[in-house]
């Protein structure tokens, strides 16, 4: 057995159902053993997009994403979707190829020192230099990609190392990692802090991060949030940790948040900050939040704890394991005053200015389309004006909201779509995009078509880089500065290129209908939506 | 600005220095100096830091440390339980007729210095001390031409029988809180 086959054979003891990939020939040797596992090999169109698509497919699986790319430029290609990954704690596994181990360090032909170049953006990496190493490598990267707080972990393997022969294959049950053991279980005494303080609050909030999501928290949160009837708001990567038009849901906090999110937040004399970050889109002034109030800080890594703000009480752990322990104790509280003042809150909220007519209202069309969606759709929104109005107006049922929210990478969401999709065949998924970020990803289309890997992908068409555009007409008076997309092709001929079904939305009317077609339409289809070009996020 | 020195307690595994080396300069952390050497254990290195900054980032450095796969412990070596040691070597411009006086700042109780090398206009003086110490007597010599000078940084231990019982734990039990 060759260390290639070592290294397929590894994902199969995995259970990996696909990888997105890119080969070249210093990865020749991993995909060629491929051949003989039952894992879904999916060609991507361009490398960043292979750690995108393997992000979504872990965010949907709840298991560790694979991407594998060439030495070189394949492996630097696939930076920008590792640090995408790495900003929100997703579990990847990312496999390169590398030159010659003889070769290392004297700049041959496609060599690049990618466990220096991704040091900052992976949880971990390793440069295999023994083919026997393999088995325990494989078995300690998955392992510490989906502890702990999540992550890409990087295994760079040179070609003559996959071209060894190793003398027997056995792979580890167990990792032996001395230096790494994260925190499961919250400390009891802490714990028991978080329940007395909650018994002498008046006004708590619970502010649910994207950690909730990963930690598989969902139901333990909202069985916490009922049972003491304590509301809930969330961050940009905590939504879908509660449905939307749950009555103690209070909406997305932030600069792009709703008003009766912060008014909350603002408010409350205790916060529990749960798989969040404290992070500066979400909280601009961290020390108002630690204000008059108490701050609970519920994280499993601890080094998020007194980063940005310091809690009175910290508490390190995973969130579902905390969470059940919180739903054990009696808690005599009432806080239904609490709850009516921000259900006027939220009733008092200001409506969002509409936009011109002869054009789509963006958040029309989204409030529409998630009324018609699947009660579990995963709902995939890319980066930029379109990711707003998604954040704002998108309502979540049982499903998934994915969104690049720590760095913000255009491109995502196809992509990410694509790999929600190897995860999960039968769920309902849409990417929701603007007409830059459709541009970023485009050539994705073809892996969707090549393995019937379909998406509904909805593109918000205004001729501009719409959030810097609107950015622009703030801070510099109007000066648009490459911000104007003249140039982008037609949609409906694109999509006819690569046989795919193209609706279009031109303004309000029959736009349900239109919506209607599109999520009736099987196997890919895009929506083509004229939106006002000057309409803005607020 | 505080300064603390911290022990880590590494695997002796290749990238490790770099790993910490890049996590300070990228969140922009200072260093003042660093120092890496094997334990009694051949498969740990022991990693003596000395970093500034205020309390929370001083905190913040603690913490993003240990976060580390390959860091199997962090602590602070505070000054009271603990001792450190900086050596120093310093090259002077030294004529015939000033060795003398240079051999006897060398011999003094308080420095214990050492001539390890004497040229026809040079000497280069080796001394162990803490930063402080190393501080003064460079200060001391200031009047002579100073051509060079090589620091090593602080290595620093604990007081006390605990250190290896400790490391020994912690194998066992994983990270410490």
């Amino acid at each position: 057995m060759l260390g290639a086959d070592a290294m397929a054979k590894c994902l199969e003891e995995e259970g990996v159902k696909a990888v997105f990939g890119y080969p070249g020939v210093a990865i020749c040797p991993f995909f060629n053993s491929m051949l003989s596992v039952h894992i879904d090999r999916i060609l991507v169109r361009t490398e960043q997009n292979a750690a995108h698509a393997a992000s979504g497919y872990a965010r949907v699986s709840g298991e560790v994403g694979v991407c594998v790319a060439t030495s070189g430029p394949g492996a630097t290609n696939l930076i920008t979707g590792i640090a995408t990954a790495y900003a929100d704690s997703i579990p990847l596994v990312c496999i390169t190829g590398q030159v010659d181990s003889s070769l290392l360090g004297s700049d041959v032909f496609q060599e690049a020192d990618i466990t220096g170049a991704a040091e900052s953006f992976v949880k971990y990496s390793y440069l295999v230099r023994n083919a026997e190493d393999i088995p325990r490598i494989f078995k300690e990267a998955f392992h510490i990609a989906s502890t702990g707080r999540r992550g890409p972990v990087l295994i760079d393997v040179p070609i003559d190392v996959q071209n060894t022969t190793i003398t027997k294959f056995k792979y580890p049950e167990q990792v032996n990692l001395r230096t790494y053991k994260p925190t499961v279980k919250g400390h009891a005494v802490q714990i028991k802090k978080v329940i007395k303080a909650l018994s002498k609050a008046k006004k708590p909030i619970i502010c649910a991060g994207g950690g909730v999501i990963l930690s598989g928290a969902r139901q333990e949160l909202r069985h916490f949030s009922h049972q003491y009837e304590i509301p809930v708001v969330s961050t940009m990567m905590g939504l879908s940790a509660m449905p939307t038009e749950d009555p103690l849901y209070f909406g997305m906090v932030g600069n792009n948040g709703k008003s009766y999110a912060n008014r909350a937040m603002n408010d409350a004399d205790l916060i529990i900050m749960t798989g969040a970050r404290v992070a500066d889109r979400a909280i601009s002034q961290p020390d108002l939040i630690t204000d008059n109030k108490i701050l609970i800080h519920i994280d499993v890594d601890p080094a998020e704890i007194g980063k940005n703000v310091g809690p009175t009480i910290p508490l390190v752990g995973d969130i579902k394991a905390i969470f059940e322990e919180l739903n054990q104790y009696e808690l005599k509280a009432d806080f239904s005053s609490w709850v009516a003042l921000l259900k006027e809150y939220k009733a008092q909220a200001p409506v969002r200015k509409k936009p011109r007519d002869g054009f789509v209202d963006p958040a029309a069309l989204i409030g529409r389309l998630s009324e018609r969606l699947a009660e579990n759709a995963v709902y995939v929104a890319d980066v930029g004006q379109n990711q707003m109005w998604s954040c704002g107006y998108h309502i979540v049922k049982e499903g998934l909201f994915l969104t690049s929210g720590g760095m913000g990478t255009m491109g995502y969401s196809i992509p990410a779509a694509i790999g929600a999709r190897a995860a999960d065949p039968d769920r309902q998924i849409v990417a929701v995009c603007g007409d830059g970020s459709f541009q970023m990803s485009m050539m994705e289309l073809a892996t969707m078509q090549q393995h019937k890997l379909p998406v509904k992908i909805i593109v918000l068409q205004n001729g501009y880089l719409g959030l810097v555009r609107e950015y622009q007409h703030n801070t510099y008076k109007g000066n648009y500065s490459v911000v104007d997309l003249s140039g982008s092709p037609d949609l409906t001929k694109l999509a006819s290129a690569y046989d795919i079904p193209c609706l279009k939305a031109e303004d309000m009317n029959g736009l349900d209908e239109i919506i209607d077609r599109f999520l009736k339409i099987e196997g890919p289809v895009i929506m083509d939506v004229r939106i006002d070009p000057l309409d803005t996020v607020k | 600005m505080n300064k603390k020195v911290f022990q880590l307690i590494v695997e002796n595994s290749s990238g490790v220095l770099s790993r910490i080396s890049g996590l300070f300069s990228r969140r922009g952390y200072n260093i003042e100096s660093i120092t890496a050497g094997v334990t009694s254990d051949p498969g740990l290195t022991r990693i003596t830091i000395v970093a500034s900054g205020d309390d929370d980032i001083l905190e913040q450095i603690e913490k993003q440390v240990a976060k580390l796969i390959d860091v199997l412990s962090v602590v602070e070596l505070k000054a009271e339980d603990s001792v450190y040691r900086e050596l120093l070597m310093i090259k002077l411009r030294v004529l015939p007729e000033q060795r003398a006086s240079v051999v006897a700042l060398t011999e003094t109780d308080v420095f214990r210095a050492n001539i390890i090398d004497v040229g026809p206009d040079s000497m280069i003086i080796e001394l162990t001390g803490t930063q402080s110490k190393v501080d003064d007597f460079i200060a001391l010599v200031d009047c002579y031409e100073i051509i060079e000078i090589a620091r090593t940084g602080i290595a620093g231990l604990t007081r006390g029988t605990d250190k290896l019982v400790h490391i020994n734990e912690m194998i066992q039990s994983g990270k410490p809180d």
